[in-house]
């Protein structure tokens, strides 16, 4: 790890102005950047501890209905909020297929949305990564590519996010709230992450200094309560990142859908909405029929970046899931694995 | 701002004087404070081995900055058993073989006590196993540490039963 100068500011604007210098990083949990500046992946020269932040550890109730997460929230105590979970149970789900126990006591709600890839070519410093090192090339393609992007990928990379959180988020039409230089500003989560194009090297549209404050969540989400979930493909039963994963959340009338959301996890560089989709399940009855076509129609654009065609197959059949599983019910708890597709009746032996 | 720290460990008060940022709290207790009970496997936040408490949660201390743990309240597996009498935890992986090798049980008992302080697993086996998965054990103890998990919760809940009566 290289030596950086340690600074602990005490209030946002102190932060940005300490932040806004060259080769400066915030430091949260530090869950994944102190692994990154292990590997040496990450180099920064000055790290801005942001943990003594006032007022961004709270989840908030905003009058509406809206609720507010601020961005030292934890995960753990994120999806353990007995009412956060009710409201918005598939971004609870989510949190807790993600990581451990112990990563999710630490790590932070801002930071998740800021995890860097986990292509393992970005993590060699020996291979050539435009996303570590701009115009070195992709060493990726033509590699070990099983695990890489099938969605909005292009010739410079074709890695993919690796967050389960942000998948229910940006299906739920979540809003980043930032702090910067000049002020306050909010981006949509779907228009947070970038896609690679010829710029991989930039992961969000965060300026020099921009800090994450809060995710909100529009009052009109909580809508979907009684029909949503988190489904994740993983190569071991448990602590695994997505191979893909997909979110629905459905509103559903007298055995019609109202209104659908979908979003798939591990298939590109972002989150990814699949708004066709969606539109289509409008006015549809909820049956295997439409959400077999909702899933094609998510996957229509899917192209291999490799040796990963199985990834298409896959996701469709885990969106296709997702919305059996979200139409059938929010389950009434927490399943014991969250977001497995395994799942069988309570009480089989589950973990194989 | 200096790099002088100092907080509660073992529920004893330290001071300490870092001469790097870059000390992990996992480096800080085997290689300055000589705990060397809490282990380092993996270093990169994958095995559970180092699990401490920080502040009552379990938390990779391979994953923290000692720098950051100004102020915080540092529980290792030096701190568990009371002169000794072991803790409930410690004595059920015994009582269960709960390990072989030994190299990851203190990271597996400080996430079995954490697991159980969240109290969201109960005396589902599946829970327990999920909220103990990100302990690694090579030796493949896992069915002795379900089951010493879950009998030690037992035993918690049964002595807080006696305190309150």
């Amino acid at each position: 790890m290289n030596n950086f100068d340690y600074l602990r500011p005490s209030t946002i604007p102190e932060a940005v102005a300490a932040a806004s210098a060259p080769g400066a990083a915030y430091l949260a949990a530090g869950t994944n950047l102190l692994d990154l500046m292990k590997g040496g992946v990450a180099r920064p020269s000055r790290l801005i501890d942001i943990n003594r932040l006032p007022g961004l550890d709270r989840i908030e109730p905003l009058p509406g209905g809206a609720v507010r997460i601020g961005a030292l929230v934890r995960n753990a105590d994120l999806a353990h909020d007995p009412d956060f979970a009710r409201r918005f149970p598939a971004v609870a789900e989510a949190l807790l297929s993600g990581a451990s126990a112990q990563l999710r006591n630490a790590a932070t709600a801002g930071g998740n949305l800021l995890q860097r890839t986990r292509c393992p070519y970005f993590y060699d410093v020996a291979s050539a990564c435009n996303k570590r090192e701009p115009g070195a090339g992709c060493e990726a393609r033509g590699g070990d590519t099983r695990l890489h992007a099938v969605l909005g990928w292009s010739e410079s990379c074709i890695a993919t996010n690796p967050s389960d959180f942000c998948v229910p988020l940006v299906a739920l039409d979540a809003v980043v709230e930032i702090a910067g230089k000049t002020g306050r500003r909010e981006v949509p989560l779907e228009s947070f992450h970038r896609l690679p194009g010829d710029a991989p090297e930039r992961d969000s549209v965060l300026e020099p200094g921009e800090l994450i404050v809060a995710i909100r969540l529009p009052a009109e989400a909580a809508a979907f309560a009684a029909h949503a979930r988190y489904l994740k493909v993983r190569e071991r039963t448990s602590y695994a990142f997505a191979v893909v994963s997909a979110a629905a959340a459905l509103r559903i009338e007298g055995g019609a859908i109202v209104e659908a959301r979908i979003a798939l996890g591990g298939v590109a560089l972002k989150p990814w909405r699949a708004r066709a989709a969606e539109g289509m399940l409008a006015g549809a009855r909820a049956d295997g029929a439409a959400f077999r076509r909702a899933a094609e129609a998510a996957l229509e654009d899917a192209k291999p970046s490799g040796d990963n065609a199985y990834k298409i197959v896959l996701a469709r059949g885990i969106v296709m899931r997702a919305l059996m599983l979200a139409a059938a019910g929010t389950p009434e708890r927490m399943p014991a694995l969250p977001a497995s597709p395994f799942a069988l009746s309570p009480g089989v032996l589950q973990h194989v | 701002m200096g790099l002088s720290i100092s907080f509660n460990l073992n529920g004893v008060a330290r001071k300490v004087e870092l001469d790097d940022p870059r000390v992990t709290l996992l480096d800080l207790l085997r290689e300055r404070l000589d705990l060397t009970g809490t282990k380092k496997g993996c270093d990169r936040g994958q095995c559970g081995a180092c699990t401490v408490h920080v502040d009552g949660r379990r938390i990779n201390s391979c994953l923290a900055l000692a720098v950051g743990c100004d102020g915080a309240n540092v529980v290792t597996i030096e701190g568990l058993a009371r002169g000794d009498a072991l803790h409930p935890v410690q004595a059920a992986f015994i009582a269960h073989d709960g390990f072989q090798c030994g190299f990851c049980t203190p990271g597996q008992i400080m996430s079995a006590v954490g697991l159980i302080q969240e109290g969201q697993a109960g005396d589902d086996p599946e829970r327990v196993r999920e909220g103990m998965s990100g302990n690694l054990c090579r030796c493949g103890a896992y069915a002795g540490i379900t089951e010493a998990v879950i009998d030690a919760q037992r035993e918690l809940a049964e002595l807080d039963r006696r305190q309150v009566a």
